[in-house]
């Protein structure tokens, strides 16, 4: 099967503080890959790392046969990266349509693709003309969600989506990221919780300390609840 | 002259203050908002402006109001050349630290007030006016060409608003400014933005001194009083508020105005800096500034 995203060998720092050491990881096409670990293990930092958010010290993320680390950050969306950044980052002064509008003007797409987006998320287009920031916690998290999808993204990076939100609108979220994935969407998904990505993601890897441990299919992880326990430290 | 038409002259004047100072005062609150760069050297580009006004008229001779359109044309441009260059050259090497920045456009101010002393000199010299109509009022004739500023200013303004909010550079630009790195990740070349804001807001001080200049004359220290009104304009206005900046620079160009009139400038001045500092004591995110997050 084609990757549509191979990371390998990967150092990040902030600074002088390395964080992330020899990441290497294959996110499958059309697949929903799992990042799971403990607070602090580097989940965040690989995903903005790949945004070319922060800098590469050595290694390669493949997309097709470019390499991401070599493009400035600006260029990895244009490539056909979309993140959802953890804690939503909406532009939150902006109003929704404002907000959806960026999201267009990455890979200049038009109405067409605003309105499929739409169609994903009724609930925004009652709200088009609202300043985003006032939007509820599910809300802001549709939007950042339609915000990335305007790119009609190759590969799809989810930071912890339902953190903070209520069991419906968790389930809202889970079940986008399966329509997704129905429409060929490869998707990286950072959780800290396993129940949230059992019913989703297709593998999943640990990760702990800057450093990614094993890849298991999801099947395996259902039959062998102790992986979990072993890596994120709670059941 | 009786109290009614003296307060219309005063007026007057301080709209004339008024308009040149929301241009000025805008060009900084745009810096500040969307790249977090407090510029000191903000009214070395206001200064500059002047100077090259009377540099491209005095070369080009003939009619005052060709010359002043060109200079109208030009002066910006070159300014805004500058601007670009000062930022690729020193801004963006501090990676726009708030702190270093402020040491950075202080040096900026001294080398530019220094680079006009050399090349152009220490006299205060005038350029003419475009047009000498005089508008006559039953107590007074007034200068057409004063109100013409104020009308220029407001038809800049307007222009200014209408980029910000309906256009797709203005969306990048407030993007920018909200969530640099969520900017980036939606293909915002926020390195680019920044250089562009950086000459936008030198080039709106450098077309508000050259509309000022007909009635004030270019001199190499000129730029020290609209740099310190736009800081009063701005802190009183709210930081990145189009609306605030105006409502600011109206009310601080009138009260400068009316009370120069009837009390002292210095006055007035004393009363602008009062009302700052209130304004952050009591407001300190200005009257139209929302909350920093």
């Amino acid at each position: 099967m084609r990757n549509a995203l191979t990371i390998a060998g990967l150092d990040c720092s902030y600074g002088e503080v390395p964080v992330l050491h020899g990441i290497g990881l294959e996110l499958r096409d059309g697949e929903v890959l799992c990042l799971l670990g403990r607070n602090g293990a580097g989940k965040t930092t690989l995903l903005k790392a790949i945004m070319g958010l922060v800098p590469a010290r050595a290694g390669s993320i493949m997309l097709g046969d470019r390499d991401l680390t070599r493009l400035p950050a600006h260029e990895v969306p244009k490539a056909g990266v979309a993140y959802v950044p953890q804690g939503r980052r909406l532009f939150a002064e902006l109003t929704v349509a404002e907000n959806i509008e960026i999201g267009l003007m990455t890979r200049n797409k038009g109405a067409q693709t605003r309105d499929s987006v739409l169609d994903l998320f009724p609930v925004l287009r009652e709200r088009l003309k609202q300043r985003s920031g006032t939007l509820s916690g599910g809300e802001q998290q549709m939007l950042a969600m339609a915000r990335a999808l305007c790119l009609e993204p190759e590969v799809l990076l989810l930071d912890e989506p339902t953190e903070g939100l209520m069991p419906s609108m968790i389930a809202k979220i889970r079940e986008t990221v399966g329509q997704l994935r129905e429409r060929g969407v490869s998707t990286i998904l950072v959780e800290q919780r396993v129940d949230a990505v059992l019913s989703v993601a297709d593998r999943v890897t640990f990760i702990e300390n800057g450093r990614n441990r094993e890849t298991v299919d999801i099947e395996k992880l259902r039959a062998d609840p102790g992986l979990v326990k072993r890596y994120v430290g709670v059941g | 002259m009786s109290f009614g038409p003296h307060l219309l002259l005063a007026t007057l004047e301080g709209l004339v203050t008024a308009a040149v100072l929301a241009l000025t005062a805008l060009g900084l609150s745009l810096v500040f908002g969307v790249m977090r760069v407090v510029n000191v050297a903000h009214g070395e580009f206001f200064m500059l402006g002047a100077v090259l006004a009377w540099a491209v008229t005095t070369a080009l001779g003939g009619h005052p109001a060709i010359g002043f359109l060109l200079a109208l044309v030009v002066s910006p441009l070159i300014v805004g050349g500058i601007a670009l260059v000062a930022e690729r050259l020193v801004l963006r090497r501090l990676n726009y630290n708030p702190e270093a920045t402020i040491v950075a456009t202080i040096g900026m101010l001294y080398i530019l007030q220094q680079a006009a002393l050399t090349f152009y000199g220490p006299e205060a010299r005038p350029v003419e006016p475009p047009f000498n109509y005089r508008i006559l009022l039953p107590w007074f004739g007034y200068s057409g060409y004063k109100l013409s500023i104020v009308g220029a200013s407001i038809l800049l303004m307007i222009a200014a608003w209408f980029v910000l909010t309906k256009t797709r550079i203005g969306l990048v630009m407030r993007a920018t400014q909200y969530d640099r790195e969520t900017a980036q990740a939606f293909g915002i070349p926020v390195d680019r933005v920044y250089a562009g804001v950086f000459a936008l807001g030198a080039m709106l001080a450098a077309v508000a001194a050259v509309l000022v200049v007909p009635i004030q004359q270019a001199h190499y220290l000129m730029g020290l009083d609209p740099l310190l009104l736009s800081f009063i304009v701005v802190i009183i206005g709210g930081l990145g508020s189009l609306r605030g900046t105006v409502v600011a620079a109206v009310l601080i160009g009138l009260s400068d105005g009316i009370i120069s009139v009837f009390f002292s400038p210095t006055l007035a001045k004393m009363i602008a800096t009062l009302l700052v500092a209130l304004v952050l004591v009591f407001r300190p995110q200005g009257l139209f500034g929302t909350v920093a997050r």
